[in-house]
């Protein structure tokens, strides 16, 4: 039913949008209507009393407007049709109340099952902490060491309209939370800062995160694949850009790639011990640069004139190494928006941030810093 | 000076007489209107395609921002007021309302706290970016410096705003004219009382939380701020127990409108006049307890979860009732569509349909995929735009000629209508269906697959601000002259108001009319 | 005769308006508090607890398990010493958080608690806590802070797994700017 209006929407409107935006443009599904049905039980009873009422909705309306249009069309003055005089009837007046009681007593009964559905967390498989920070996700699987970042990845230059869009425009991230499929998981949903909120549309899970408190929420996902979301409360500036990928794969995968997560996470230790060349701490740090900081401080390190200081010539980051490893590491006293970076970003990845700023954007400092030079500040606080 | 008005500037500065005061307040709320109709613009345009275009991130969401309050408070409360301040005196037979300087004082703020509000564009850091709803600690521990001048200028609105409810509320009670009793009162008369009452309510409790958000933001404490052992959810909870009363603020006197235009071109008094009165107190009391459906996802027990999703899906049963009790009276009818019926039309089918979508959304379950998406742009969009400002256009078409004893040209009040009827559906149903497909609301920027839609609601969007001009034009167009109005205006309009010469003398009813 | 009449429906309501703005700024936010710790809402737990020896259930157990997190540019380091714990219902169990400031000064840190699921916080008794207090850090100090707690015997039987998480904010400024000496008073024990 929905697919045929779908159709015949985007042929009337073909013409209107003559033009692409898209460069992959088979790739994304364009012209969706509604709800997707979603992965989930949860998901799916959503989708159907989102349906339900829905139709009853339709049915009223069709009801109501058809009367009117018919008097509309039929006691109209042009026709020479003479107006009635009644304006009460006790009885017609009783049933259009209580009906309408009645079919939201019928609404309410499938609701409240599915609302006692959505609220049993208990006898989870697996717990997943979910912090939102301004503007990313961190997640921490509970009972393991593994936690990390999750950052938009789409380009600047993408949204700047510098570079054609992706087919994931704005729904793609560095690092996906992984999980397993057919385990119930449960997610424990906190904030750094401001409230967020966390919504992925597939699995009908949209919970706040708030600053000081945990929320909880559920999903047990059915089929394997990629499903993506994004934060659903306004928290600031790039609140349209902080996307949630999930990548949901069979149960042996999971445990391999939270296996090699762990790996990884010992190689990065090594890595800090290693010396690097300018040249790869600069590149890299571009990199980081582009993920982490181009947000406030722009990416022409030029930062928004009265929100957000310049790196550009700035007083830290051409003056000693100390002050600019404390804000960088630490955060800024004075201005929360300036977050303390020190345990989101590898030790590998702060050396090379820190050495791109003191040398780009004609801060010509020539200085280089090492990963260990991180870690020796940070032990030495 | 008794018997007219002074002249020049100083007539405007010190005026007590109700119709110069409704006239100020009608033309400041046409002023805010295109001035949020403007940053609605800018909206629509930095999102007719994905990517950024037109402004960056920060301006976007000082742009929401404003849009909502400039609307909320400066567009459709003063507009209410004024035609308040025009009609009730006039529609109850009374010579002026109860407090005269009071109501001068009431509109004369008005204009201070908007330029304090849109002064803030132009502070460092920028004007206030958390949204209309300013959710703590975004609008408190994050926000720019200009919101200090926010939370003044909301205190003189709301200052404004109890004023105006008091001098209402004293007109109906004690300036009736003999045997004018409360059910002999027109419908619009009626709402305006409720709303009078509900206005006294729920404004100091706004007034309370931006004072709460002052005192934690420059004295130190921590109301909103975990920190110092307060939550920042209970700012939602204050926030919305005057939130939620306030969207019905924003629409009872839509209803009392309708009421009076519906029957006037049916030619057909008005079906079930007291349940009417029931139904728009019900929807009262009952717009005081059902706050918390705006917050299904904040993580509640889920006892508060179940009792708000039922409050809130009770209110469709009186809202139902007044949509039932307009079609009858069209029913068997002898209609015919001059400019304010049509609106008044457009009014009974799109807010429908906005009720219709306020009752999906009432669903707690479903809520959580709703919530926060552009499906809730469009629902509530769709209840304000036909709601409150088609209402409060057809009450301008409809009363205009008793004001300025001028006629409106029809012709191209069908044109406004027609290009706003095509425009609004233009720009807000295909929301509908981005939010259900995934849309965050206040984004500036989105997912390829919302495109199309988008650039729909776009065009459209400016094709009703195209439709105002039309407005506009035809507004002063008879103000400045045109063809006579009769006494009636109308054929056999009801109503004290349409006994008076047109255009309505400077001053009525100086000797109480007797009331059949 | 009117100008009275005004005048009364006047002052009535202005009455009522100045009632609903002490309502909105001293009531709601204690009702709402109180209302927190009945229904268990965000997860707030009651402020301390006096031990009454109740019976230990020793027929079930329950898993209590810990998380810890800082606010917003907070940089200390803190985390549970133990992920999780099993307990009986009715037991008095102890345990400690681990706190380091690794900076150059010395802070303030306040731990604000919060439980899911919400139906169990009433149930969930701490009969000391590190929350009670805000913790004082020298410069690169360590500490254990301790947490002794009590689960209810009478916690619904479905309820098999609590998670209490502690975030921690930096109130160095707060409190060395000492201009809200009340409401840390007032600050909701817990």
């Amino acid at each position: 039913m929905l697919r045929g209006f779908d159709r015949l929407f985007a042929l009337l409107a073909a013409s209107l949008t003559a033009h692409s935006t898209v460069a992959e443009e088979q790739a994304v599904e364009r012209w969706g209507v509604n709800m997707p049905k979603g992965v989930t039980e949860v998901a799916q009873t959503t989708y159907e009393l989102h349906m339900l009422i829905f139709w009853i909705c339709v049915a009223i309306g069709v009801l109501v407007f058809g009367v009117m249009f018919y008097s509309m069309w039929r006691h109209r003055k042009s026709k020479g049709h003479q107006a009635a005089q009644f304006h009460e009837s006790t009885a017609v007046e009783l049933v259009w109340t209580i009906i309408p009681t009645v079919i939201l007593i019928l609404m309410a009964i499938p609701a409240t099952k599915t609302l006692y559905d959505i609220y049993d967390t208990d006898k989870a498989d697996l717990d997943i902490m979910i912090t939102g920070y301004q503007w990313k996700w961190k997640y921490e699987y509970l009972g393991s060491d593994v936690s990390f970042f999750s950052n938009l990845s789409t380009p600047r230059a993408q949204i700047n309209n510098q570079q054609p869009k992706g087919p994931n425009y704005l729904l793609e991230v560095d690092e996906p939370l992984v999980v397993p499929i057919k385990k119930k998981i449960r997610f424990l949903i906190t904030a750094n800062d401001v409230i967020h909120a966390w919504w992925v549309p597939d699995l009908a899970v949209k919970k706040d995160a708030i600053p000081g408190f945990i929320n909880e929420s559920w999903t047990r996902i059915e089929e394997p694949g990629i499903y993506r979301g994004q934060c659903a409360e306004l928290c600031g500036k790039d609140h349209g850009f902080m996307p949630i990928v999930i990548k949901a794969v069979p149960e042996e995968e999971y445990t391999a790639w939270l296996g090699g997560r762990a790996e990884s996470a010992a190689k990065i230790r090594k890595l800090t011990e290693k010396n690097f060349t300018f040249d790869e701490l600069f590149a890299q740090g571009e990199k980081v640069y582009n993920r982490a900081c181009a947000a406030c401080h722009q990416a022409n390190g030029k930062g928004v004139p009265g929100v957000f200081p310049a790196i550009a010539g700035s007083k830290i980051a051409t003056g000693p190494l100390d002050t600019h490893l404390d804000i960088v590491i630490d955060g800024s006293q004075v201005n929360p928006a300036m977050q303390a970076f020190g345990e989101q970003l590898s030790e590998v990845d702060l050396a090379a941030v820190i050495t791109y700023q003191r040398n780009a954007f004609g801060n010509e400092m020539g200085d280089t810093v090492q990963p260990i030079d991180i870690l020796n500040f940070k032990n030495k606080q | 000076m008794a018997h007219g008005p002074q002249a020049g500037l100083k007539r405007w500065l010190y005026t007590t007489n109700h119709k110069d005061i409704g006239t100020l307040y009608l033309w400041f709320s046409f002023a805010m209107f295109f001035l949020g109709g403007c940053m609605a613009l800018v909206i629509r345009a930095e999102l007719f395609e994905p990517g950024l275009q037109i402004v960056q991130p920060e301006f976007f969401n000082q742009m929401t921002t404003m849009h909502g309050l400039i609307m909320v408070f400066g567009a459709v409360m003063p507009a209410f007021v004024g035609l308040a301040n025009w009609m009730i005196p006039m529609m109850i037979g009374a010579p002026d309302m109860a407090l005269p300087r009071m109501n001068n004082w009431s509109f004369w703020i008005l204009p201070f706290g908007f330029a304090m509000l849109a002064s803030t564009l132009f502070m460092e850091g920028g004007a206030p970016n958390f949204g209309w709803t300013f959710y703590a600690p975004l609008s408190t521990e994050y926000a720019p410096p200009s919101v200090t001048f926010f939370i003044f200028s909301v205190h003189i609105l709301g200052a404004s705003s109890i004023m105006g409810a008091i001098n209402i509320i004293a007109t109906i009670l004690n300036m009736r004219a003999p045997g004018m009793t409360l059910m002999k009162m027109p419908l619009f008369v009626w709402t305006w009382l409720i709303t009078a009452y509900l206005l006294i309510a729920v404004m100091p409790v706004l007034a309370g939380v931006v004072t709460m958000m002052l005192m934690d933001i420059h004295f130190g404490t921590s109301f909103f701020s975990a920190a110092g052992g307060g939550d920042p959810v209970l700012f939602q909870h204050v926030f919305w127990f005057f939130g939620h009363p306030e969207v019905y603020i924003m629409i009872l006197p839509a209803f009392g409108i309708i009421s009076a235009i519906i029957p006037t071109f049916a030619r057909k008094p008005l079906f079930g006049y007291s349940s009417m009165v029931y139904a728009t107190a019900a929807i009262a009391f009952l717009s005081l307890i059902v706050w918390a459906h705006h917050m299904f996802t904040v993580g509640m027990p889920i006892a508060g979860e179940l009792f708000f999703m039922y409050a809130t899906m009770l209110i469709s049963v009186p809202t139902g009732v007044k949509i039932f009790n307009w079609v009858s009276t069209m029913f068997r009818g002898s209609m015919t569509f001059e400019t304010p019926m049509l609106f008044a039309i457009a009014f009974i089918i799109l807010f429908a349909i906005g009720g219709f979508s306020g009752l999906m959304l009432a669903i707690a379950p479903a809520d959580f995929q709703y919530h926060d998406t552009y499906f809730v742009v469009a629902h509530f969009h769709y209840v304000l735009v036909p709601g409150a400002i088609f209402s409060i256009t057809a009450a301008v078409y409809y009363w205009l000629p008793k004001w300025t004893g001028n006629m409106y040209n029809e012709t191209m009040g069908k044109v406004h209508f027609w290009l706003a009827f095509i425009g609004l559906n233009l720009t807000f149903f295909p929301m509908h269906f981005v939010g259900l497909a995934g849309m965050p609301r206040r984004i500036p920027d989105y997912a390829l697959q919302f495109a199309d839609f988008n650039q729909m609601a776009s065009i459209g969007a400016f094709l009703f601000g195209a439709a105002q001009v039309v407005f506009l034009f035809n507004v002063v167009r008879t103000v400045m002259g045109g063809k006579k109005a009769t006494e009636q205006v109308w054929d056999n309009p009801q109503g004290l108001e349409w006994t008076v010469p047109s255009p309505a003398p400077y001053h009525t009813f100086s000797t109480p009319p007797v009331v059949r | 005769m009117r100008i009275s009449k005004n005048s009364k429906v006047t002052a009535k309501l202005l009455a009522l308006a100045a009632s609903m703005l002490v309502f909105a700024i001293f009531v709601m936010p204690p009702l709402y508090d109180a209302f927190c710790e009945i229904t268990g809402l965000n997860g707030k737990t009651g402020g301390r607890y006096e031990a009454v020896p109740a019976a230990i259930d020793t027929s079930r157990s329950i898993t209590v398990q810990f998380v810890a997190s800082n606010n917003d540019n907070m940089p200390w380091k803190f985390s549970p010493s133990v992920m999780s714990i099993e307990v009986h219902p009715g037991e008095i169990m102890d345990t400690v958080f681990l706190a380091f400031n690794p900076t150059k000064v010395d802070m303030i840190g306040q731990a604000i608690p919060s439980l899911v699921p919400f139906k169990a916080a009433q149930y969930f008794h701490k009969t000391e806590c590190f929350c009670f207090n805000q913790q004082k850090l020298k410069a690169g100090e360590k500490a254990e802070l301790p947490l002794r707690f009590i689960v209810d015997p009478d916690i619904p039987k479905n309820v098999k797994t609590i998670t209490l998480s502690y975030t921690l904010f930096d109130v160095t400024e707060r409190i060395s700017k000492n201009v809200d000496k009340n409401n840390t008073k007032s600050a909701r024990e817990g």
